[in-house]
């Protein structure tokens, strides 16, 4: 047994040698136009050769460390489960309205970095959010939903350069064109599940990128789309000059000094309202009778035909509303940036804001909310360790997986006490 | 109640009910007994509209219902409890519940959900809790349950003995034995022969996609030809 175990053990420290040594002891080091490879320094491979000797222990005392570990009593759900549901969700929404409240009024005092990345993370949340409808609520595994995204970002960026319509003109327009998309891509993966959906609903996104990519005449192709309008606030510009006709500028209305902020911070308070909205109306879709049918659908297909349930209104519904909101995400994305191409959406964006689904637990909003938030802030906060970023991504994904496979928040089953019937 | 005429079923090529006739006269029991492979389940699919019959007609309550779409026809007063239960398992009980009542307003819902509380009183223990963390019984009822809440007119059960404890298919057979008397038609598809034929009043024995045997329930189970099929002798 002992045997076997240090046999385990040397095997794991041998495994980590290998990956580690390549990555940091080895450099790439340009010296003109020739790229030679030299060894890092013996601190580094001193590091290294730690960590083998970390794992090798680690890997031989397991059993013992991770009893210990277990064994902590913050790591003990019972304690948790005991508060009483109803006394929960109310501390919950409390919780919920302390932190919009607080994000309503946090960015008159940070930088201006910060909120723009906010504004990203909020673009990530709505798209979060509205994926969970299609693959956490409904079980469909979408794997193209940035054409969605795509379909409102390039709605917005056409029309304000063909027909001049503002943004708030758009956002309606975009959702709802998205949404259009989404029932048009419903239709022909009906039949299909698991597998087979997220093949095409993965190539329906490829195909979306490359249209906008190819037809140059229209979308100018790989050279995007720019000077997209910023919103307006009532017919009142930001910028420093007014730009659409009839406007009036935010500062001079005012009175203020202009300050570049201004607009960020508007922006910023854009998307926290039509994330909060999203989040809102999902809320409220989820117990509607139409969200417990996505979810037995996705329980099984066969009983929920059985109780009359028509597969195609409930799996379209689920695709158009998903679509929507992401339309909605498109939009904001499109006014933050001024400029959108055909990059911004790869498959990758897909791949993201799938990951921010099941990183927060299927279904769950506050799980979707969270993982939104570290997944876009993550990669920021670890900026200086740039070249390892996707390292820490995915090992965070495998350790993810391992303690919490049903995500950060794990979906819980909401039920409502009806007062005075016992 | 429910009438098939002469009903052909193919899967692809392959026909699996070579002209069924059976009928389910309102307030009786009907059952229908067969082997594996005998194309019970397949009859009741057809009932259901998929796969839909391919000639001949099913009629329910006089309307041809042979080529509506699933939906449909499970919204028109018939309910099917599915072979091996299918329950909702991620779902709590009330919701598998609610789910069953999806077309009824909020007071109709809450009558049945009372209805089915009262007929299962172990639900009612159980409604909070995820279905599939349930027995197989109580997995059992409320799959019947489900059915229940549309307030049918005519049930349909495919198996509800599968898998389950002697005792708790009693109590299973029990509770349609009540349905019928409540005025509910009831159409049940058994591999457990002896006691599907005990409760009905009226039995099929179905054989590799044909109609062998049509009779009363007692008749049946004293048909030596049954008696050594399905009932060992």
């Amino acid at each position: 047994m002992a045997a076997h175990k240090i046999k385990h053990a040397l095997f794991c420290a041998l495994i980590t040698l290998i990956i580690s040594y390549p990555i940091l002891g080895l450099n790439l080091e340009a010296q003109g136009i020739n790229v030679t490879l030299s060894g890092a320094d013996a601190g580094t491979l001193m590091l290294v050769f730690l960590a083998a000797v970390l794992v090798f222990l680690f890997q031989l005392f397991r059993d013992h460390i991770m009893g210990k570990v277990r064994a902590l009593p913050f790591l003990q759900p019972s304690q948790r489960e005991a508060m009483a549901e109803n006394k929960r969700a109310r501390i919950e929404s409390w919780v919920i309205t302390g932190i919009v409240v607080l994000a309503l009024f946090w960015p008159f005092f940070v930088s201006r970095g910060a909120v723009d990345l906010a504004t990203l993370v909020l673009i990530y949340i709505m798209l979060g959010l509205g994926l969970n409808v299609v693959v956490g609520l409904a079980g469909l595994l979408d794997l193209g939903y940035v054409a969605f995204y795509a379909v409102g970002a390039y709605t917005f960026a056409l029309l304000s350069q063909y027909v001049g319509i503002s943004f708030w003109m758009s956002l309606p327009i975009g959702a709802c064109l998205a949404a259009l998309f989404g029932l048009v891509l419903g239709f022909p993966v009906l039949r299909l599940r698991g597998d087979y959906l997220a093949i095409v609903t993965l190539g329906f996104g490829e195909i979306i990128r490359i249209l906008l990519n190819n037809w140059t005449s229209l979308t100018g192709g790989p050279n995007g789309i720019g000077g997209i309008p910023e919103p307006t606030l009532f017919g009142m510009e930001f910028g420093r000059r007014v730009k659409g006709e009839g406007n009036t500028s935010f500062h001079e209305t005012f009175g203020i000094a202009y300050s570049s902020e201004h607009k960020v911070i508007f922006l910023y308070l854009i998307a926290l309202l039509l994330a909060v909205f999203t989040a809102l109306v999902i809320r409220r879709l989820m117990r509607m009778p139409v969200g417990r049918a996505w979810e037995a659908l996705r329980e099984d297909e066969i009983a929920a035909r059985s109780l009359g349930l028509s597969r195609t209104a409930v799996k379209l519904s689920a695709f158009t509303i998903g679509a929507f909101f992401a339309g909605f995400a498109g939009t904001v994305f499109a006014s933050k940036q001024g400029f959108i191409s055909p990059e911004s959406f790869v498959f990758l964006e897909s791949a993201i804001v799938l990951a921010i689904v099941v990183l927060g637990g299927m279904g769950s909003q506050i799980g979707v909310i969270l993982a939104a938030t570290a997944v876009t802030i993550l990669p920021e906060l670890a900026r200086e360790f740039s070249e390892y970023r996707m390292l820490v991504f995915g090992a965070a994904m495998v350790l993810m997986m391992i303690w919490r496979p049903q995500g950060l928040m794990p979906m819980r089953r909401m039920h409502i006490e009806l007062k005075g019937q016992e | 109640m429910l009438v098939l005429e002469n009903v052909h079923t193919h899967y692809g090529k392959i026909e699996a009910l070579h002209g069924v006739s059976v009928e389910v006269n309102k307030g009786e029991i009907v059952s229908l007994i067969g082997a594996n492979g005998a194309g019970k389940t397949t009859l009741l699919m057809t009932v259901c509209g998929s796969p839909q019959a391919s000639s001949g007609r099913v009629i329910l309550e006089g309307r041809d219902i042979t080529h509506e779409p699933t939906a449909q026809i499970m919204r028109s007063g018939i309910a099917i409890v599915p072979e091996g239960r299918r329950i909702f398992s991620g779902l709590t009980v009330e919701e598998n519940l609610h789910m069953g009542g999806f077309f009824n307003t909020k007071a109709e819902i809450r009558k049945s959900q009372d209805y089915v509380y009262e007929l299962f009183p172990r639900l009612k223990e159980r409604e909070h809790q995820r279905a599939g963390t349930m027995s197989g019984g109580e997995q059992q009822m409320l799959a019947i349950g489900r059915a229940l809440m549309s307030k049918p007119r005519m049930i349909i059960l495919d198996e509800p003995s599968l898998g389950l404890a002697p005792l708790v298919i009693q109590q299973i057979f029990e509770i349609i034995g009540q349905l019928r008397d409540e005025g509910i038609t009831v159409f049940l598809v058994e591999q457990n022969a002896h006691q599907a034929l005990n409760l009905a009043d009226r039995g099929y024995v179905l054989e590799t996609g044909r109609i062998r045997l049509h009779d009363t329930g007692k008749n049946l189970l004293a048909n030596p030809d049954v008696r050594n099929a399905y009932l060992g002798g």
